[in-house]
């Protein structure tokens, strides 16, 4: 497998993991204008999703088609980040799962458009403008949220504290992440953390929540292995397309 | 207090630089938060540029029922429409 597939692979998997995660709050959300959101933001994911894995189909050459990569592979083939599987929550969890995940998307998207790769820096280029709009989107509402009512307060603080060290995960490099990084695809990981840290240091201030003195990072959902969570995920998202292989849409 | 949000008017200008549009209403909690929820709920497939958000209590209306009084004295009143006037046929559509 070369870089650029597993390129792909890594940027696509996240993309469609949290697409899917945050899909499952189509027609529950707290109210209308929040429910619309989320499914622009869900959207949004599976749009990326589709450029990635479609980059990562035609680099394999073998035949794969982005469908097959999304609906034909099991969860040690997955390569999203652990963060993106985490359970939907309560709404605030949802929001400080977005947030944290944004805030390193947007830096490593804005970092992709440096790629020695035109396909992953045009790929790059149309998610930023995206990603953006999630982002000030999710920091807004955890903003709002954390500096709300003493119920609000709570439950984003715990979200955060829930949260945090899956969220590391992205700023640690693997081998894979190495030659990635060797093939001049992308920066490296950790040079990332830095604006990661200034953007929600900024925000959590803001909204008067304590960032978690914890330097902990879980790892390993980049090279396949995932929690519990992701098998259940793949069991509801790929059960149609593997029980009826034959069906169009 | 209520704890329902207020309701906003939303008015979207359209690709083609023209008037802002009244296109409906939505909940949010404050300004800045109606224009996100504008951008959500009514600018989904490209139909903006530019957003405006009004409190709905802010909207002064006229009342139905003095639409008598208002209107209909305007019925009447044929020489206020510039259909009297014959217009050189190289004037084009006007």
């Amino acid at each position: 497998m070369t870089p650029l597939f597993q390129l792909c692979l890594r940027m696509g998997d996240s993309a469609l993991i949290l697409g899917h995660r945050v899909s499952e709050w189509c027609g529950h959300a707290p109210i209308l204008e929040e429910d619309i959101a989320m499914a622009n933001t869900a959207l949004d994911l599976i749009g990326q999703t589709q450029m990635w894995l479609g980059l990562a189909a035609e680099v394999e050459g073998q035949g794969r088609t982005a469908d097959d990569l999304a609906y034909r592979r099991d969860a040690a083939e997955f390569c999203n980040l652990l963060l993106v599987e985490r359970p939907n929550g309560d709404f605030g969890a949802t929001l400080m799962r977005q947030f944290l995940f944004d805030a390193w998307h947007h830096e490593m998207l804005k970092a992709l458009a440096a790629s020695s790769d035109d396909r992953v820096v045009a790929i790059a280029q149309k998610a930023v403008r995206e990603v953006a709009y999630h982002l000030e989107r999710s920091a807004d509402l955890v903003i709002r949220l954390g500096d709300g009512t003493d119920q609000s307060h709570r439950r984003m603080q715990k979200a955060l504290d829930g949260h945090w060290t899956w969220a590391a995960e992205a700023f640690v490099a693997d081998d894979t992440d190495a030659a990635i990084v060797q093939a001049g695809l992308m920066p490296d990981p950790a040079s990332l953390r830095p604006a990661f840290d200034a953007t929600v240091n900024e925000v959590l201030e803001a909204a008067t929540l304590t960032r978690p003195d914890n330097d902990f990072a879980h790892q390993g959902g980049k090279s396949g292995r995932h929690t519990e969570h992701l098998g259940h995920i793949l069991a509801t998202m790929q059960f149609l397309p593997r029980a009826y292989p034959d069906a169009e849409w | 207090m209520s704890k329902e949000w207020p309701l906003w008017e939303i008015f979207i200008r359209g690709q083609h630089g023209l008037n802002h549009r009244h296109v409906g209403s939505l909940h949010a909690p404050d300004a800045e938060l109606a224009i996100k929820h504008a951008r959500d709920v009514y600018t989904r497939r490209n139909e903006g540029v530019s957003i405006w958000a009004v409190r709905s209590s802010d909207i002064v209306a006229s009342a139905p029922s003095d639409k008598g009084p208002l209107f209909e004295p305007s019925n009447s009143k044929v020489y206020r429409h510039p259909t009297f006037y014959d217009i050189p046929d190289d004037v084009g559509h006007m």
